[in-house]
C-alpha cells in the first residue's frame, strides 16, 4: 500500500480518542463541526478524502473485548480492538473471526467501515456475513444498536449492513458483535502456474465448480505486454485427513487427469521458501507464499469487483504492467495499475460485467481530480436520502463516500 | 382516511394494468385476509394481481399519488402477519411474477421473479450441480420475494447462512414508484449496502420485482443421522458439545416428545421409540471430512447417553428423517385442535435451562407445548397447543408465547430468528431495542418511504411519522416529511 496514502492524516483542527460509547455520544452531542472517525488509520486512502475535518475521532481507545462466549461462537468487542489482538484471544479457544484483511494493526471498526476482506471470503464471506450486531453513535449523539448477540436474528432492520463500507458516513461504529468459526487444525495448498487469462479462469473454475471446499482460491497475476501470467493457489483448511485428500484431488483437477504425474508432491513440512518447486508444475505444499492475501503496491491500487465468471475479461481489460491478486472464483480482485491508467475507460470496460473499480491508494500526485469511486449508479438518490436521514447536517466523513456523499 | 379512498383506486388501477388483475369482489378479497398467522384477519379494500414489474410500478404510483397504503404479498406463508393487508389499502400480490429469468451456473447466480417458489430455484440450479441454500420448512410453497422480505432461514442456515447471505441483487420498486437496482451479479458494489438493509425489511421499504441469488456447489456427500435421547438436557448438551469440538454441521434439529408424537401420528416417520428428545444431525462436504465428523458426533452423542443412533443408508431413509422434522408444525394439528407457533432465539449454550423454564411456564399455564427447533442456532419454535373452541384459550396461548419471548430476551436472545416481527411481535420490539435503536431504524424507513405507505403498522412498536424527531431533539423544528425526497 502506498505509505503516503495509508498514513494519511487530513488537516484536523482537533483529534480526540473517546474511551466509551457515552464519551463518544457526548462528543457528537457537544459539537457541531465535521467529524471523521478513524481506527488505526491503515485504510484512510480507501475512500475519497473528507471535504473538511474539524474533529478527527480516533476509536483506538475503545479497545475492550467486552464479551466472549466460546460455546456460542460469539464475541462482542469495541471498535478500536485490533483484529490481531482479538484473534490472539480467540485462538486460545481454537476459534477465529473468519476475516483476513492484511492491513497490519487494523481495528475492527476500521475493517467494518472500509468493508475490508481477504482471501478466505470464498468460504466465510465478508463483514456483512459475520457482523451480527453493531452499536453506532449517530451524528446527533443518538446511540443506536441493531442486530444482537445471537447469530440467527431478524428483529428490526439490520443497520450493520449500512455501516459496513460506509466509512463512518452514517455514524461512528463503537462496538461490534461477531459470529465466530472454529479454527481449522490443518492446512494444505495446491499451486499451479497460469499462462494467460483464460487459462487462469479455467483452472480456478475447475476447482470452484467441483465438490472440493477450499477456504481460498487466489490468483497472483501480472499483466505482461501480451497476456497474463501468474500462479493460482487453492488453500484447504480442515482436518489433516481432509486437507490431504482434498489437496490430492485438487492437484489432479489442476494438472488434468491425463497428466497426474506432473503433480509435484512437496515436503509434508512447510518449506521456508513456500513454493520451492518446479514452477511449471502443479504442486502440493503446506506453506503460504508471501503474496498470499497481500494487497499489491504501486502508484495506484484498485479494488475490482465483477461477475465472477468475467475474470479473464477483467484481466484483459487491465493495462500492461498491472499486477495484483484476485479471489478467483468470487469476482473480487486488487490491482496495482500504472499511473497513466485511464480509469474512466477501464470502468467502461468493466461495466458489461457488472464491474467496478474503486481506488484504494494513489500517489499524492495522482489524487487531484481523481474519481475515487466511479459512476454512482441509479441507487445514488436513495443513498443520498439515507445519508440525509442519518446525518442531515453532513457532519460525518463528508465527501468520503460515493458521489461525494 | 375514509374507507372509500382505497376502493376509489379500482378504476384508475383497472385502466392502468387491466381489469382482470384488480379484485374488488368481497368474496375474492376474503382469500387474502390473512397470511400464515391466521389469527389476524383484515380484508383489503382491493387486491392487485401483478404480472410484471410495470404492474407493480403502476399500482405503487397510483397508491402513492392517492396516499393509500399498500402491502406486498408473496405466497402468504409468513408466520408473523407480515402480509396482513391494511383495511383501507391495496394488497399487491406477486405470485404471478414467477419467471426464472436466468440460470447462470458460471457466475453461480439465478435471477428470478419474486413469486418464484424457493424450491424451484434449487431445482433450476440442480442440473448444474448447484443449489440455493436457504431452505425454510415451507420451501415447497414460499416465494423468493417473501423470503427476501423476512430474511428467511431454514434448517441448513446453521452452516450456509440466511437469505441475506445469498442475495446479490434486486430490482426494487420504491414506495413512490421509482425503480432502483440494488446490487447485481458482482459480489459487491461501490456505495452503501442498501441491498443488505432491504433484505429482512418485511415489505416496509419497497417491493422487489426481480431477485438475483447466489447458488452454492452441491456437496460431495451428505450424511444424516437421527439420535434418540431419554432427556432433553442430554440432547441439548450434545448440540453444545458438537459445536465445541469445532464441527459445523449443515443442520442440527431437535424435537421433543410431544413433537415426536405428533410427527409419528401424521407421517409415521419411525423415530426411536420412547425418545424424550431426538436430534437430526446432518453433515455435508468432502466424504473424508464428513466420515470423520460423523464418528465424532456418534462418540459425543454416546457420551451424552444417546440410546439409539440411526444413520440414513440411502436417500429414502434420509428423506424420512427430514419428513418427520419438516412436517412437525402441521402434524401438531393431529394432537391438538389448534396451535400457535412462536419463534425466538437464545444463545445455544442456554438451551438446557431455557427449555426447562419453557416447560415450567407451560405447566404453570396448564398449556401443552411441543418443541421443534433449529437447535444448532438456538432458534426455538415452541408450538403452543390450545383448543380454539374454549373461550380465551387462544389468548392464553399467545400470552405464553410472549412469556417465552421474554425468556429469550432475558437470556440475551432475540424475539425472532426467522419468522419476522410483522404485526404479531411489533410490541415486543420495544423490549428488545431502546428508543435510540428504533429511532435509527425509523430513519432508514423514512429515507425509503417518507410517506409511510409501504406495509404500515408492521415491525415498529408504535406508529410514527417521518417528521417526528423524538428524544433529546424534540426542541428542533419538525422536519418536513417530504424533505428527504427533494434533498
Amino acid at each position: 500500500m502506498d505509505p503516503a496514502a495509508s498514513g494519511a492524516r487530513w488537516p484536523a483542527a482537533e483529534t480526540v480518542a473517546p474511551r466509551s460509547t457515552a464519551e463518544t455520544a457526548d462528543l457528537l452531542r457537544g459539537t457541531t463541526g465535521t467529524v471523521v472517525p478513524v481506527g488505526a488509520g491503515t485504510k484512510t486512502g480507501w475512500a475519497a478524502p473528507p471535504e473538511r475535518c474539524d474533529l478527527l475521532l480516533r476509536t483506538t481507545a475503545l479497545d475492550r473485548i467486552t464479551e466472549y462466549a466460546p460455546g456460542d461462537l460469539v464475541v462482542v468487542a469495541e471498535a478500536g480492538v485490533p483484529l490481531a489482538a482479538l484473534q490472539k484471544q480467540l485462538a486460545e479457544h481454537s476459534q477465529m473471526l473468519a476475516l483476513d484483511p492484511p492491513e497490519e494493526g487494523a481495528t475492527l471498526g476500521g475493517i467494518v467501515a472500509a468493508n475490508a476482506s481477504g482471501p478466505r471470503r470464498l468460504r466465510y464471506g465478508t463483514v456483512r456475513d459475520l457482523l451480527i450486531g453493531v452499536t453506532a453513535v449517530l451524528a446527533d449523539g443518538t446511540v443506536a444498536r441493531s442486530g444482537g448477540k445471537v447469530v440467527k436474528n431478524v428483529a428490526g432492520y439490520d443497520l450493520g449492513k449500512l455501516h459496513t463500507g460506509a466509512h463512518g458516513a452514517l455514524g461512528v461504529v463503537v462496538s461490534t458483535t461477531w459470529r465466530l468459526h472454529p479454527r481449522p487444525p490443518a492446512t494444505a495448498t495446491v499451486t499451479a502456474p497460469v499462462h494467460g487469462s483464460a487459462h487462469a479462469a479455467d483452472l480456478a473454475f475447475r476447482v470452484a465448480r467441483s465438490t472440493l471446499t477450499p477456504t481460498a482460491l487466489e490468483l497472483n497475476w501480472r499483466r505482461g505486454p501480451f497476456d497474463v501470467t501468474g500462479e493460482l493457489l487453492a488453500l484447504f483448511e480442515s482436518s489433516p485427513a481432509s486437507v490431504a485428500g482434498q489437496a490430492a484431488a485438487c492437484a489432479g483437477l489442476l494438472a488434468g487427469e491425463e497428466s497426474k504425474a506432473a503433480v509435484y508432491e512437496g515436503d509434508s513440512a512447510p518449506s521456508a521458501h513456500g513454493t520451492s518447486h518446479d514452477p511449471d508444475r502443479v504442486a502440493i505444499g503446506a506453506a503460504l507464499p508471501a503474496w498470499f492475501g497481500q494487497r499489491p503496491t504501486g502508484p495506484m491500487v484498485l479494488r475490482l469487483a465483477y461477475a465472477p465468471a468475467a475474470l479473464p475479461h477483467v484481466l484483459d481489460a487491465l493495462p500492461p504492467g498491472a499486477h495484483g491478486t484476485a479471489s478467483a472464483a468470487v469476482g473480487v480482485g486488487y490491482a496495482a495499475v500504472p499511473p497513466e491508467t485511464d480509469l474512466a475507460a477501464l470502468r467502461a470496460a468493466l461495466a458489461p460485467h457488472d464491474g467496478s473499480a474503486v481506488v484504494l491508494a494513489a500517489h499524492p500526485d495522482l489524487r487531484a481530480g481523481l474519481d475515487h469511486w466511479g459512476p454512482p449508479g441509479d441507487a445514488f438518490g436513495l443513498m443520498t436520502r439515507v445519508k440525509d436521514r442519518f446525518d442531515p447536517a453532513r457532519r460525518l466523513s463528508p465527501g468520503r463516500l460515493l458521489g461525494g456523499l | 382516511m375514509t374507507p372509500a379512498r382505497a376502493s376509489a383506486l379500482a378504476a384508475p388501477l383497472r385502466a392502468a394494468i387491466g381489469a382482470a388483475k384488480v379484485l374488488t369482489d368481497p368474496a375474492q378479497l376474503r382469500t387474502y385476509e390473512c397470511d400464515g398467522l391466521a389469527t389476524v384477519r383484515v380484508r383489503p379494500a382491493l387486491v392487485v394481481l401483478a404480472e410484471d414489474r410495470d404492474d407493480v410500478v403502476a399500482a405503487v404510483r397510483i397508491c402513492a399519488a392517492a396516499g393509500v397504503p399498500f402491502v406486498a404479498r408473496g405466497s402468504g406463508t409468513g408466520l408473523s402477519g407480515g402480509a396482513v393487508p391494511v383495511a383501507d389499502g391495496v394488497l399487491v400480490v406477486l405470485s404471478r411474477l414467477r419467471a426464472i429469468h436466468a440460470v447462470d451456473p458460471g457466475n453461480a447466480r439465478v435471477t428470478a421473479g419474486p413469486g418464484v417458489i424457493n424450491l424451484s430455484v434449487t431445482r433450476a440450479a440442480a442440473p448444474h450441480g448447484q443449489a440455493y441454500a436457504p431452505d425454510p420448512s415451507s420451501q415447497q410453497v414460499c416465494s423468493l420475494g417473501g423470503n427476501i422480505a423476512e430474511n428467511a432461514g431454514g434448517a441448513h442456515c446453521l452452516k450456509y447462512g440466511f437469505t441475506v447471505n445469498h442475495v446479490t441483487g434486486a430490482e426494487v420498486v420504491l414506495p413512490d414508484g421509482e425503480v432502483v437496482r440494488l446490487g447485481g451479479i458482482a459480489p459487491e458494489h461501490p456505495g452503501l449496502d442498501l441491498l443488505g438493509a432491504f433484505v429482512g425489511s418485511e415489505g416496509t421499504l419497497g417491493i422487489a420485482t426481480e431477485i438475483t441469488v447466489r447458488t452454492v456447489q452441491a456437496p460431495e456427500t451428505v450424511r444424516t443421522m437421527l439420535v434418540g435421547f431419554h432427556s432433553v438436557a442430554d440432547a441439548a448438551g450434545t448440540v453444545s458439545d458438537i459445536i465445541a469440538e469445532g464441527i459445523l454441521p449443515a443442520a442440527v434439529e431437535m424435537m421433543d416428545a410431544l413433537a415426536i408424537q405428533a410427527a409419528e401420528a401424521a407421517v409415521q416417520c419411525g423415530y426411536p421409540e420412547g425418545a424424550v428428545a431426538v436430534l437430526v444431525v446432518e453433515l455435508d462436504g468432502p466424504a473424508v471430512e464428513v466420515d470423520e465428523q460423523f464418528r465424532q458426533v456418534e462418540r459425543i452423542a454416546a457420551a451424552r447417553h444417546a440410546f439409539e443412533t440411526r444413520i440414513a443408508r440411502d436417500e429414502d431413509e434420509r428423506a424420512l428423517m427430514w419428513k418427520g422434522r419438516k412436517s412437525a408444525f402441521a402434524a401438531v394439528g393431529r394432537i391438538s385442535p389448534a396451535y400457535y407457533v412462536q419463534d425466538g432465539v437464545i444463545p445455544r449454550t442456554r438451551l438446557p435451562e431455557v427449555l426447562d423454564e419453557v416447560a415450567r411456564l407451560a405447566d404453570a399455564a396448564g398449556i401443552r407445548v411441543a418443541n421443534v427447533f433449529h437447535a444448532g442456532d438456538g432458534n426455538l419454535h415452541p408450538l403452543i397447543l390450545f383448543d380454539d373452541a374454549v373461550e380465551g384459550a387462544g389468548h392464553a396461548a399467545e400470552q405464553l408465547g410472549f412469556a417465552i419471548l421474554d425468556l429469550c430476551l432475558a437470556n440475551g436472545g432475540s424475539i425472532t430468528g426467522e419468522h419476522g416481527v410483522g404485526v404479531e411481535k411489533k410490541a415486543k420490539m420495544a423490549d428488545q431495542f431502546t428508543p435510540g435503536d428504533l429511532d435509527a431504524m425509523h430513519r432508514l424507513r423514512c429515507a425509503f418511504d417518507p410517506a409511510g405507505l409501504a406495509n404500515p403498522g408492521k415491525l415498529f412498536p408504535t406508529p410514527r411519522l417521518c417528521g417526528e424527531r423524538p428524544g433529546p431533539h424534540t426542541a428542533e423544528a419538525p422536519r418536513d416529511p417530504a424533505l428527504g425526497e427533494v434533498f
